[in-house]
């Protein structure tokens, strides 16, 4: 059980006066649910991984994942892949791990499992974004996560790849049982793959929104019961969404 | 006008695929040029010796004779091995001093801003007024000299190093601190490799100055290595033992930097390619 209580999350501005980013934020989450956080550019949903993922400590609230051992758990995929380009592929997974046996041997089946079994000793400058993405997936699925961070982890991919990244992404999840924060701008890509989405409000950032999908898996962005959703939820709440349904809208908020 | 420019165009466009074509002859037409330069070097010496039939500047035979007998006599063998322990000391201590600094500074504003004048200081001392003072405060010995070595190259590897700790990329370190890896290996397998090509910058250009500076320690206050010799034989006017030392040395050199710095440089950056 993941349960997030932020009352007050502030930066120092370049002014020197403090931007409130997020404020009054609560959001639970249950033990293999998919959550997708969706809001509109700079409403601090990079800021709220940030805080969960222990990245940032300077913060008024606190973040409980329950029956989790917080300092191993806790996967990561962000906006970019963020390898480390002198690390070979597998070694790039290696790296989080503790490097026993038994990770190697998971490092190798997951890095297989995900098409990229022929390129393990390569350089990640020599793969695909696509390809370099996959990696980071494997990455974050090799050390069990309990919980799994993702901040924006498909924009500026193209369609084709960005789907196939989503359906490894859901396969995997399910066969992991981690509950994962999935954040995104794009209405339609958390339709596409969440149990609950939760929208949040512009900064400073609180949940206006929660929403639990009853749409079976597998599914698709362009799928008739995801448009239909899409369609049902800007008509109920037109306010609430306006700019979020721009799939050209790749602004990194970090 | 412009068949003025049409001209000049034309002059140099064939210039453009000779030199595609020499780099397309890869690294065994490089080396033929790279022998071939020496081989020039050998003549214009001899050449020069011949000209001015002068005691002063000997030709390579004589040359290559006096390394052959300083060699034979071990005297050669035995300053040189001094020297270049001398240099391997000195290099080692700058280099992980001065990288331990660079770190400290590029990581810790304060610490930058407290330590910057010392730096420029620092930076600014000729290596004679280093040396000098080492000695007399720290006697004629080889502490002071290695220390006087250490201490002239240590604030050129602070401000490289510093350079690299400054760019170091923030959002891989977030890598590290989201997966929580264990501090050790945060720092050598995601803070270390990014300083690399820094720390391989200021490995190179500290060789180049240590091995130059360790000559004039030497000839101010210690009664061996290749800087002490040179000093005797410039008392006795011996040039050809001058030239011998010096070439003996500088192609010890060349091979430390070809056979020992530039492999490892390809190592640490086959990712690169």
């Amino acid at each position: 059980m993941l349960d997030i209580a932020i009352d007050r999350k502030t930066y120092p501005d370049r002014a020197g006066a403090p931007h409130l980013a997020l404020a009054g934020l609560r959001l639970t989450a249950a033990p293999g649910e998919f959550v997708c956080v969706v809001g509109p550019s700079g409403c601090g949903k990079s800021t709220l991984l940030n805080v969960v993922g222990g990245l940032d400590h300077d913060v008024e609230g606190r973040v409980r994942l329950a029956g989790a051992d917080t300092t191993h758990d806790i996967g990561f995929m962000f906006q970019e892949p963020r390898l480390m380009p002198w690390l070979t592929v597998l070694d790039n997974v290696l790296l989080v791990t503790d490097a026993s046996p038994a990770a190697r041997r998971r490092a190798r089946e997951l890095l297989a499992a995900m098409g990229l079994g022929d390129v393990l000793d390569a350089y990640p400058g020599r793969l695909s974004g696509g390809m370099q993405r996959r990696v980071a997936l494997a990455r974050a699925f090799v050390i069990e996560p309990k919980l799994l961070l993702m901040d924006e982890p498909f924009v500026s991919l193209d369609v084709p790849t960005a789907n196939r990244l989503r359906t490894m992404l859901v396969e995997q999840w399910q066969r992991s049982g981690a509950t994962v924060l999935f954040v995104t701008h794009d209405l339609r890509e958390a339709l596409a793959l969440a149990d609950r989405i939760c929208f949040l409000s512009a900064a400073p950032g609180r949940v206006v929104l929660d929403r639990t999908l009853a749409l079976a898996r597998p599914r698709a962005p362009d799928d008739a019961a995801v448009q239909a959703l899409h369609a049902e939820l800007l008509a109920q709440h037109p306010e609430l969404l306006a700019g979020l349904t721009s799939d050209a809208d790749v602004t990194q908020d970090e | 006008m412009k068949a003025g420019l049409d001209d000049v165009a034309a002059w140099h466009s064939p210039a453009v695929p000779v030199r595609r074509a020499m780099k397309r002859r890869g690294p065994r037409g490089e080396g033929l040029l790279r022998a071939a330069s020496l081989l020039a070097f050998l003549a214009l010496w001899q050449l020069a010796a011949w000209f001015f039939a002068s005691p002063t500047l000997p030709p390579p035979a004589t040359v290559f004779a006096r390394i052959a007998a300083e060699t034979a006599s071990l005297a050669l063998p035995t300053h040189l091995a001094i020297t270049l322990a001398r240099v391997a000391v000195a290099f080692l201590l700058a280099l992980a001093i001065g990288a331990a600094i660079g770190i400290a500074m590029g990581r810790w504003r304060r610490l930058d801003a407290l330590l910057d004048g010392w730096l420029v200081l620092g930076l600014n001392i000729p290596a004679l007024v280093t040396i000098i003072l080492c000695y007399v405060w720290f006697g004629l010995n080889d502490t002071a000299a290695i220390v006087a070595v250490a201490l002239n190259k240590i604030p050129t590897v602070v401000v490289t190093v510093r350079e690299g700790a400054r760019a170091v990329d923030a959002r891989l370190m977030q890598v590290a601190h989201a997966y929580r890896l264990p501090r050790l290996r945060t720092f050598t397998h995601v803070y270390l490799p990014q300083l690399v090509p820094y720390l391989m910058a200021s490995a190179r250009a500290g060789l180049s100055l240590i091995w130059k500076i360790v000559l004039v320690v030497e000839l101010l206050g210690r009664s061996n290595g290749v800087g002490f010799q040179l000093n005797m034989f410039f008392q006795l006017f011996d040039i050809a033992g001058i030239l011998a030392y010096t070439l003996v040395f500088a192609a010890v050199v060349l091979v430390v930097e070809a056979a020992g710095l530039r492999p490892l440089e390809r190592r640490l950056t086959r990712w690169r390619t």
